[in-house]
């Protein structure tokens, strides 16, 4: 679907009144995330492909396009389209694409 | 209100929580097969599995009012190795003659190897010729994209009509491509990996309510049996009419899941 516009059955000042309070922790809960980050002794040079997804994804919040819950998930998801033959020894899912520091995951 | 949880895996939890869902208006549940959480050792761990899936668990559910069906696979984080895959997808064909089996799941990918591939095709090509609806199981995190996508190849190249699979763990990133290509689409309502109840609320706003349901996963993970009333609440809140909180977590379930004649809601 391409055009989600007024799709809610609330008016903006009812969404705002219903999770307002809710979304204000989570954003607080994100800024302390990253505050403990800056506190944190780096382990080493090399960024965190993690970190490097999570920082791309809040760029995403603030771009003033729709779908952006759509958009975040695309960015943190392996691109890729070849198949290893087997799961031995990989690690389970990890929340963002390996190959995103080198700019591969999109 | 009445609804159904259409993806719990109650071996993971206690009689309580039976309880709790029958307080909230549960009135069946679907349990598909899965990974216990450490890999089993042999075929005999799955036919004992089996077992409890359609003999132990049904009695469980029945004494709180709650109808049980079951799905059986070998899930794809065990199916790594063919071999041992094939042993126990050999145990299925007798078990699909139990009256509360709806069909083999949750079956699927998990970090989209190509064992995990063969095995999804063995047991499609296991529904294809038992003619039982199918569960999927899509991957986790930054694999469900890539995964979902093969998963719907898979089937696509069977001659299973889409309309009798229901692909599950859908988010905002896979949901269209899902309901677009003619699948049933599950939204799992699971603490920090899948949906919330607020976002399965904005999916359904954006995407309809055909061929979409909602469902708790609950399983032994942080994860919440109630998750589908609160859903149902949080639907509610927003204004939308009961009929289509109904038809969400009630009617659709009732719609896919009435494909398998094994499905009977009784009083109904």
């Amino acid at each position: 679907m391409s055009n989600t516009a007024f799709t809610c059955p609330q008016t903006r000042t009812q969404v705002i009144n219903a999770y307002f309070l809710e979304h204000r922790a989570k954003l607080l809960d994100i800024a302390a995330y990253l505050d403990r980050l800056d506190r944190a002794k780096p382990e080493s040079d090399e960024p965190d492909f993690r970190d490097v997804a999570f920082t791309r994804c809040l760029a995403v919040l603030t771009d003033g396009q729709p779908q952006r819950a759509r958009r975040i998930l695309e960015l943190l998801s392996d691109h890729s389209t070849e198949m290893p033959q087997s799961a031995d020894g990989m690690k389970g899912a990890s929340g963002a694409p390996q190959n995103i520091v080198e700019g591969g995951a999109l | 209100m009445s609804y159904i949880d259409p993806h719990i895996h109650m071996v993971s939890r206690t009689t309580d929580d039976y309880q709790r869902m029958a307080q909230a208006g549960c009135i069946a549940i679907t349990e598909p097969a899965f990974w216990a959480g450490f890999d089993r050792s042999s075929a005999q761990g799955f036919f004992d599995y089996f077992r409890q899936l359609t003999e132990y668990e049904p009695r469980r559910a029945a004494q709180f009012g709650i109808q049980h069906f079951t799905w059986l696979c070998i899930n794809p984080k065990e199916a790594d190795d063919p071999g041992f895959a094939r042993e126990v997808i050999s145990l299925i064909p007798d078990f699909l003659k139990c009256g509360n089996v709806l069909g083999i799941g949750e079956i699927g990918l998990n970090k989209n190897t190509k064992n995990e591939l063969i095995i999804l095709e063995e047991h499609i090509a296991l529904a294809e010729q038992t003619n039982q609806l199918v569960l999927v199981h899509t991957p986790h995190l930054e694999d469900k994209l890539k995964g979902t996508r093969k998963i719907m190849d898979a089937v696509a190249a069977s001659s299973i009509d889409p309309g009798r699979v229901l692909i599950d763990h859908v988010e905002e990133h896979t949901v269209a491509e899902v309901l677009d290509r003619g699948f049933w689409a599950g939204m799992t309502l699971y603490p920090d990996t899948k949906c919330t109840p607020q976002r399965a609320a904005d999916i359904i706003e954006m995407y309809g309510t055909e061929r979409l349901w909602m469902n708790s996963a609950g399983d032994w993970g942080i994860s919440d049996p109630l998750a589908v009333p609160k859903a149902r609440l949080e639907m509610k809140r927003r204004g939308h009419s009961p009929d289509t909180v109904n038809k969400v977590s009630l009617e659709n379930p009732k719609q896919f899941l009435s494909q398998s004649p094994n499905f009977r809601i009784e009083g109904a």
